[in-house]
């Protein structure tokens, strides 16, 4: 097959194929766990089977006299050096945190947490080996209900004399942003609507693709760990922090990473054990977790119980939102365990204009597993709250979710918006995305065909979900992150290199992990420098070849990475400029600079940018006082963040006689700004969509009253293959965000942020003439016709 | 994940896997491995002998043999589904392999070693049980022949001992019947929370015979024998049969679950037979 | 130890192995084959995929010991002479992949999946690929990216 690609004229914008692809459609790939090293060991984790425990005994010997065992490190060995897994967002001045050893010492606080680690020849060996590690357990009773652990009845680490980590409250009126939300209540209660409802964002786990491995490598003057990382850079500081290193002896790797969702975005245990064995045995040391592991140990997301109500008018316009949120952080804190709620608080007002707004949000401890950063983080548990109150709402009202919404939204003509939240949305077009949305989506007609199904009591009931959301992206300006207390800064670093040859490369800070990052940036070098695409290497992921850098999380790398990229180039061209000027003997300001040439001005007089570079290169004759290179970096702190929005519809089929949901037609129309490779965008959109759909319907970590993980293994955490997720239509608007050069907004997160409320306003949208205003996440069928039971029971019936 | 060690044998014929079980402590017997080496990778079970049944060729295949299909019990899922033998005389088996796990898993296990597995979530033992299968069972002392209703014994347990093996398994011919097996999951390649296999022969306008057997509601397949009876002579249409298959879940013990406690489970039969039951007659 | 002969991706190998070792890892470690990757233990995933004797298995629910005397093709024997496999080709076209881990797999079954189905509709793309799970597309361009190949001639 042979599919010709025409040279674009300009490369934003255009649907390049993934330069990625060559390697990982040809199975070229540098997985970590493809890595062996000359003399490497293997290692297993001993892991704890109880969620709660004193560890009274550990008894190694048997496992350290097994074949080909070299070493079996204990957390009482290490307990002098290991020093504790940080966190970097304590997000209250008095905010609570236990000390996370990455061995258990004398305490396990969930199941899976590592008591030893089996240091063998090879990984079976050391499997093998790890069966024979006694170790004495003490078991103490477990916190696992959030509101029992917010009563503090039993603590999860009694040292901390609570199980309440932080309390962070929000309120408009002391913020001067808005009014106070308990008089918007209170003039609900004496005539308006108030809508309360409690909801739960069930715990998920990410389940990226590959399983996390880490490397390390201890000998020679650097200490080199690769791993299966979102965060090589950040990574590398934690680890030095933490673990009595300095930071210029260590590198880290990230290279191909598989997936991470959030769930890479984290300095884990068995990277910090990994790097004590090596150092310990002298030798490269390479850990592998199994998915059973992953499942268990890598960090967790969501969780919480959102507490909500909701005040407006009688005729649907809201006056006032009141969030009380009890997050389960699990056991530990890790590394922004504790922000990722306070990340929603931002966002429950959405893209409305509310007039009053209180957030609060307790942060619990439990013996579950820790939870952190998962697509979205903090923005879809927000999202669905309001999304799912704005249909009641709807209800209540009488009206159609679209007019109600288009009733409380901004409308376009009102931005700049300053939020209730005290957030400025730049740009936006809420009306824009919805009309094509509903266009595309047959509203009316569905509509009617929904009213036919009631009325001949079809057993088959259709619903139609609305979500209309917004996001934060581009995380984030450096002086809001000191604001909340988050210990790093937001910006994103890039360097050019114009090699001697003519050919770029493009060092960036911010590594992919599938975002398809060597793809766009080069389309962003390209256009800016002039260059071919195919001329653009993009570096990132070494802190050897990418030493600055923030890493890729939160939507952030295009609006700060990949404008990092842009400026580079910028400045690039300036030093160029005087160069061009030189060998052109012209005055700079005498130079205009297009699709790779200086020329000057009025003249046919021009030189090319790879010829500059040559000329940079051997230096023979350059301006007086030229340094000899037109390498140039640049870092991107946002002034903002930026706002991508969209209209989600979903019509949803649902089986009352089974409870079984099916999704018959799903629609987004997402405005991600200005599009640098409509192919990337529009993948983001399915794969995020269909995550936010398995939130919806699928996916739930469930521990038994033991503290048992009892979905570990992918036979029971239900992540929905192919024939479990809907072929989408995908559209876009594009209103350019105000905030960088380029105009983009970022998209790695919009789908799976808009796409579960969508699903679930479907799924009670189809039960409503029974009576049923709600369905617990995951809606199963067996929830669902739990739901329909308990319906039926109280008198609802179908119209 | 990798397993603990075991000695490996993968004997060529019958007699030699017989006499390599009868010597072994702690053997098992590897058919299509596709849940026996999950469970070996996280070494919820480590055997110290494995005897590999892949290399006998005369435990695979299909043959007719009077009015029965005679099946090799290690004739692979795929096989079963292409079989234009079992897809003429046994469509319901055909049917419910095909939405056994996915297509890789049904290349490689086998219709007996899904038998013997007999997990209470499994499609083939209901098939097998529908249809009155029976089974070969072969000793070191003989062959011994076992009905559909004393093969199954209870969770992962059946009539072949620690020492034997499933050589065969006879379905008889269900020529001409209509069938269907209707399966409940919540993702693609699940396990059934709940499945119904039925199979119909229609006469005229009324159900002349039916086999109706249950997936998942309790620790065996489940034989709907009052069922049967009920639907004989009745018009396969809606209201009828959603009236003869009402209490089919009765006396049933399923387990609960992620994926649904046994009240929900009874009421899923109910529907689920009644969509079997219609879907076999149109079939 | 057992001694195994597999051919994988056409050359011929003959090795001493343990017999608890996994197809998958004697494809990785023994041979180098890092292409074909482990994403599961439990069978769900399929990112282990590969063809043995040109029918798709998930590699790592298979012995090495199973696959003596038999022809593995793995993701790194279908380019031809540096050109890539209709499948492979069409993965890249359409942008059906994101982090590429399951990648291996997906293309491996897909290619399985047209042997029987030359030219599938979109379901059937969908229940062909029920044993393997993609965690960043959504599958839809998967979908796309098969039903691009089986016009190319992807069976083969």
């Amino acid at each position: 097959m042979t599919v010709t690609e025409e040279r674009p004229t300009t490369e934003v914008g255009t649907p390049r194929r993934r330069k990625e692809d060559q390697r990982l459609v040809t199975g070229r790939t540098r997985w970590t766990d493809n890595l062996q090293l000359p003399g490497m060991l293997h290692l297993a984790m001993v892991r704890s089977p109880v969620a709660r425990a004193k560890i009274t005994s550990v008894d190694v010997a048997e496992a350290r006299s097994a074949p080909g065992v070299l070493a079996v490190i204990t957390g009482s060995d290490v307990a002098d050096i290991q020093g504790s897994l940080p966190n970097a967002w304590p997000v209250a001045e008095d905010q609570k945190a236990p000390p996370h050893p990455a061995i258990a010492v004398d305490q396990v606080s969930f199941a899976g947490e590592i008591v030893a680690c089996v240091v063998a020849r090879s990984a079976a060996e050391a499997r093998d080996a790890s069966e024979l590690v006694d170790v004495e357990y003490d078991e103490l009773p477990v916190v696992l209900d959030l509101a029992q652990a917010a009563a503090d009845t039993e603590l999860v680490h009694p040292d901390l004399g609570t199980n309440v980590s932080a309390r962070w409250v929000f309120d408009s009126a002391e913020a001067c942003s808005g009014g106070n939300v308990e008089d918007a209540i209170q003039e609900a209660r004496d005539g308006g609507i108030l809508i309360e409802r409690t909801y739960r964002q069930q715990r998920l786990i990410p389940a990226f693709m590959e399983p996390r491995s880490v490397v390390v490598d201890p000998t020679g003057e650097q200490t080199t760990m690769w791993s299966a990382t979102q965060i090589p850079h950040i990574l590398r500081l934690m680890l030095a922090l933490t673990c009595d290193i300095p930071e210029s002896k260590l590198r880290v790797i990230a290279p191909d990473v598989g997936g991470g969702f959030g769930g890479k975005l984290q300095v884990t245990p068995e990277e910090v054990v990994t790097l004590l064995a090596a150092r310990q045995v002298g030798r490269p040391c390479k850990y592998t977790e199994s998915r059973s592991e992953s499942l268990m140990v890598a960090h967790h997301g969501r969780d919480q119980i959102q507490k909500l109500t909701l005040a407006a008018k009688q005729d649907g316009t809201v006056t006032g939102l009141k969030v009380e949120l009890l997050a389960d952080m699990g056991a530990y804190l890790g590394l922004v365990t504790s922000g990722v709620p306070i990340l929603g608080a931002f966002m429950f007002n959405a893209i409305y204009k509310f007039p009053a707004y209180h957030f609060a949000c307790t942060n619990v401890f439990t013996n579950h597993a820790w939870t952190d950063a998962y697509r979205g983080a903090g923005r879809p548990e927000a999202t669905y709250a309001i999304e799912r109150l704005m249909d009641e709402l709807a209800q209540e009202v009488g009206a159609d979710p679209l007019e109600i919404r288009e009733k409380n939204w901004i409308k376009h003509e009102e931005f700049p918006f300053t939020t209730v939240a005290t957030l400025e949305y730049d740009s936006g077009n809420y009306e824009a995305a919805t009309a094509k949305a509903r266009e595309l989506f047959g509203y009316d007609e569905l509509r009617k065909e929904q009213a036919e199904r009631r009325e001949r009591n079809d057993p088959v009931q259709l619903g139609i979900g609305v979500s209309t959301y917004t996001e934060m992206c581009g995380l984030a300006p450096s002086r809001v992150l000191g604001a909340l207390s988050y210990a790093a800064g937001g910006w994103e670093h890039a360097s050019i290199r114009m090699l001697a040859s003519g050919k770029v490369e493009v060092v960036t800070g911010s590594s992919a992990h599938g975002q398809g990052h060597e793809t766009a940036w080069s389309q962003i070098v390209a256009d800016r420098l002039g260059v071919p695409f195919e001329d653009v290497e993009v570096l990132h992921g070494d802190t050897l070849v990418a030493p600055k850098g923030m890493d890729t999380y939160g939507s952030r790398s295009l609006v700060i990475g990949g404008i990092a990229a842009l400026r580079a180039a910028d400045k690039v061209i300036e030093k160029a400029k005087v160069v061009a000027a030189h060998m052109l003997e012209a005055s700079p300001d005498d130079l205009e600079f297009s699709a790779g040439k200086f020329t000057v001005k009025g003249t046919d007089k021009g030189t090319g940018i790879g010829d500059v570079a040559f000329a940079a290169f051997h230096a023979h004759d350059l301006p007086d006082g030229f340094e000899p290179s037109l390498d140039a970096e640049a870092t991107m702190d946002p002034d903002n963040f930026s706002f991508p929005h969209g209209t989600h519809l979903c019509a949803v089929e649902v089986d009352t006689e089974t409870g079984r949901t099916t999704i018959r037609k799903y629609v987004c129309v997402d405005d991600v700004g200005k599009v640098i490779n409509p192919l990337i965008v529009e993948g983001q959109l399915h794969g995020g969509v269909a995550q936010g759909i398995a939130q919806a319907l699928f996916e739930e970590a469930v521990y038994d009253e033991s503290g048992t993980l009892v979905s570990g293994s992918l036979t029971d955490y239900l992540v929905p293959s192919a024939v479990d997720v809907p072929s989408m239509v995908t559209d876009r608007t594009e209103t350019p965000s105000l905030t960088n050069e380029l105009g983009v907004k970022g998209v790695g997160e919009a789908g799976t942020i808009a796409s579960t409320p969508a699903v679930v306003n479907g799924i009670v949208d189809a039960l409503r003439p029974y009576g049923v205003s709600d369905v617990p996440m995951p809606c199963t069928p067996h929830r669902v016709w739990t739901v329909l039971q308990a319906a039926g029971a109280s008198g609802g019936g179908a119209a | 994940m990798i397993p603990a060690k075991f000695d490996y044998h993968a004997p060529s014929t019958v007699d030699e896997a017989l006499r390599l079980l009868s010597e072994a402590e702690d053997a098992k017997v590897l058919a299509g491995g596709q849940s026996l080496i999950p469970v070996l990778r996280l070494r919820l079970a480590a055997p110290e002998v494995i005897v590999d049944l892949g290399r006998i060729e005369e435990l695979r295949g299909v043959r007719e043999d009077g009015d029965a299909l005679a099946v090799g019990a290690m004739t692979p899922h795929a096989d079963m589904i292409a079989d234009p033998l079992v897809r003429e005389h046994a469509a319901l088996v055909a049917e419910a392999a095909e939405t056994i796990a996915d297509p890789q898993v049904r290349h490689r296990g086998t219709f007996g070693g899904a038998l013997v597995h007999a997990d209470p979530a499994g499609d083939m033992p209901t098939t097998a049980v529908a249809l009155g299968a029976e089974f070969l069972i072969a000793g070191t002392r003989g062959t011994r022949t076992v009905a559909a209703e004393d093969f199954f014994e209870d969770l992962f347990t059946t009539a072949v001992g620690e020492d034997e093996l499933l050589t065969q398994v006879r379905i008889p011919k269900h020529t001409g019947w209509g069938s269907h097996y209707e399966k409940f999951v919540r993702v693609a390649q699940q396990w059934s929370i709940v499945a119904v296999a039925a199979a119909l022969r229609i006469d005229g306008d009324s159900i002349a015979e039916a086999r109706v057997a249950l997936t998942n509601m309790g620790s065996t397949p489940v034989r709907a024998t009052a069922v049967e009876q009920r639907l004989i002579g009745i018009a396969p249409v809606a209201d009828a049969v959603r009236e003869a298959v009402v209490d089919v879940a009765e006396g049933t013990h399923p387990p609960s679950d992620l994926n649904g406690d046994a009240d929900y489970r009874r009421h899923l039969a109910t529907v689920l037979t009644g969509r079997a039951v219609l879907a076999a007659a149109a079939g | 130890m057992t001694q195994i002969n597999v051919t994988v991706d056409g050359i011929s190998y003959s090795d001493e192995v343990e017999p608890r070792t996994l197809l998958v890892h004697y494809l990785r470690e023994w041979l180098g084959k890092t292409g074909t990757v482990v994403g599961c233990d439990t069978s769900n995933c399929g990112a282990c995929t590969v063809h043995l004797d040109g029918r798709s298995v998930k590699s790592c629910t298979m012995l090495a010991v199973q696959a003596d005397g038999h022809q593995v093709t793995t993701i790194e024997g279908l380019a031809e002479n540096g050109q890539l496999h209709p499948m492979q080709q069409a993965f890249h076209e359409t942008h059906a992949l994101q982090c590429g881990f399951c990648t291996p797999g997906m293309i491996m079954q897909a290619i399985d999946l047209l042997k029987d189905n030359p030219d599938p509709s979109d379901d059937e793309v969908r229940l062909g690929l029920e044993g393997n799970l993609c965690r960043c597309t959504g599958y839809q361009n998967i979908v796309k990216a098969v039903q691009t190949a089986a016009k190319a001639g992807g069976a083969t």
